[in-house]
């Protein structure tokens, strides 16, 4: 066991826990937003709008995320007339490109996850607000939403967890995160037991942290009170 | 489409020799990880601390850390720990592991996990009369687990198994990083000598698809067959 190189390694990859981190946020804020989207079309009665909701989520949920993010980083850039446009700026950095993959593929499980919790709200709820005169639009944004997300909590702080460990991913696209410098400082020192115990016992924390939010949140917003 | 051509020319068969590995790392890192929550399940379920302890920090520390930072562990530790124990029995030489033994014995104890998880929750929401039955009949362990045990759980852990192929199937994209030429590395190496990514990941995906269908239609016939009676 080489303790000096875990005591020096560790600032750097504390620094590089930051990258980890924006990136985990960044992708989950707009997951949940295209997520809550797609679970909407889910729902509609439009056969055509349905299927494009189910193969979103069915096509981002069976390929493996390396294959989204390399479709994303080195295929889009082979289309000469993207190189031309604005979106350009966005898809030549590593950055954003693994932000769109992760935000995808977040997106396409966060779907799933809402759909099946709209689904299992009772019609009776829904009943209740219509004989009270309360519009649809109402009862939607504001029963069935809040009842949904208090129904998938538990569920979407797994994918939260999972998300977290996908974003080790973005190191196969040259962006320094935790994987990617712990990658860099194993190679260097061919030292992969120290280096494992010091990276793996960040992303441990990290889960540790995420799993006590979300216990605290499915606590706080319980219906028995 | 001539891109895809058996033969010389094209990359249709370097791509099907590459599937066939891909499958070939899927089924064998599934194997290992049921060997491994063949030892850990009932660790997970001992009544004695101690053990229960160890069970418990393999589920987490391996379902806690990113895949990718295990297999690394693997890629560039595994020679170093087999010519640490050899040199214990005194061979000094330089030992390389296969790139495939690697990456199964990776994704396989990743998925070794969620197996041991999944076998934990079956034996859990089996009925315990049926335990207590077996033990009033005077049924020996082993037979109890084997036979009354082992057909009913089964049953309920088929569907949560199906998930776990999934995550290992997908997880071996991973192993692409230690260079085992499967469907991500051949798909990369396919990219970069015809300069054309977008076609051979979108390829990759289809793939990768089309293997996620065919599973699901051949454990969907599976599950049918365990459930029968119910």
């Amino acid at each position: 066991m080489d303790f000096d190189l875990m005591f020096t390694s560790f600032p750097k990859l504390l620094s590089a826990t930051l990258i980890t981190l924006k990136l985990l946020s960044v992708s989950l804020i707009i997951g949940m937003f295209l997520g809550l989207f797609f679970a909407i079309l889910r729902l509609n009665k439009n056969k055509i709008i349905n299927k494009f909701a189910y193969g979103y989520s069915y096509v981002f949920r069976g390929t493996p995320l390396l294959v989204q993010i390399f479709i994303i980083y080195f295929g889009l850039g082979q289309i000469e007339y993207l190189r031309t446009t604005f979106l350009w700026e966005i898809l030549k950095e590593p950055y954003w490109c693994a932000i769109i993959a992760f935000a995808l593929n977040t997106g396409a499980y966060t779907s799933e996850i809402l759909r099946s919790a709209f689904q299992t709200i009772k019609p009776g709820i829904i009943e209740a607000g219509k004989s009270l005169g309360i519009s649809s639009k109402i009862i939607f944004y504001k029963i069935q939403i809040p009842i949904a997300i208090r129904q998938s909590l538990p569920a979407y702080g797994n994918e939260i967890i999972l998300m977290m460990k996908g974003t080790s991913l973005a190191s196969t696209v040259t962006l320094m995160d935790l994987t990617g410098v712990a990658k860099y400082i194993i190679s260097t020192t061919f030292k992969p037991i120290e280096v494992f115990i010091v990276a793996g016992g960040i992303y441990l924390f990290m889960t540790f942290i995420i799993h006590n939010i979300i216990k605290y949140l499915e606590k706080k917003y319980s219906f028995q009170q | 489409m001539e891109l895809l051509a058996f033969g010389k020319t094209g990359w249709g068969d370097e791509l099907f020799y590459a599937t066939l590995m891909t499958i070939a790392v899927s089924v064998t890192a599934m194997l290992i990880g049921f060997f491994f929550a063949l030892i850990f399940t009932p660790l997970k379920l001992s009544k004695y601390k101690s053990l229960n302890l160890i069970g418990i920090f393999y589920t987490t520390v391996i379902r806690g850390v990113p895949e990718l930072l295990v297999i690394y562990l693997f890629f560039f530790g595994g020679s170093g720990a087999i010519m640490y124990v050899a040199s214990i029995f005194g061979y000094f030489e330089y030992i390389e592991i296969n790139a495939f033994i690697t990456g199964s014995m990776a994704i396989g104890i990743i998925s070794g996990a969620y197996s041991t998880e999944v076998f934990r929750g079956a034996i859990q929401s089996i009925d315990k009369g049926q335990f207590e039955a077996a033990k009033v009949l005077g049924v020996s362990k082993f037979v109890q687990f084997y036979k009354i045990i082992l057909p009913q759980m089964l049953r309920l852990a088929i569907p949560n198994l199906s998930n776990v192929w999934q995550i290992t199937l997908k997880d071996t994209s991973l192993i692409s990083v230690t260079g085992l030429v499967e469907i991500m590395r051949q798909s990369y190496v396919a990219a970069g000598s015809t300069r054309d990514p977008l076609f051979f990941y979108s390829f990759a995906a289809v793939l990768y698809l089309l293997l996620t269908y065919l599973s699901m239609k051949l454990i969907n016939k599976l599950e049918a067959r365990y459930s029968r009676g119910y």
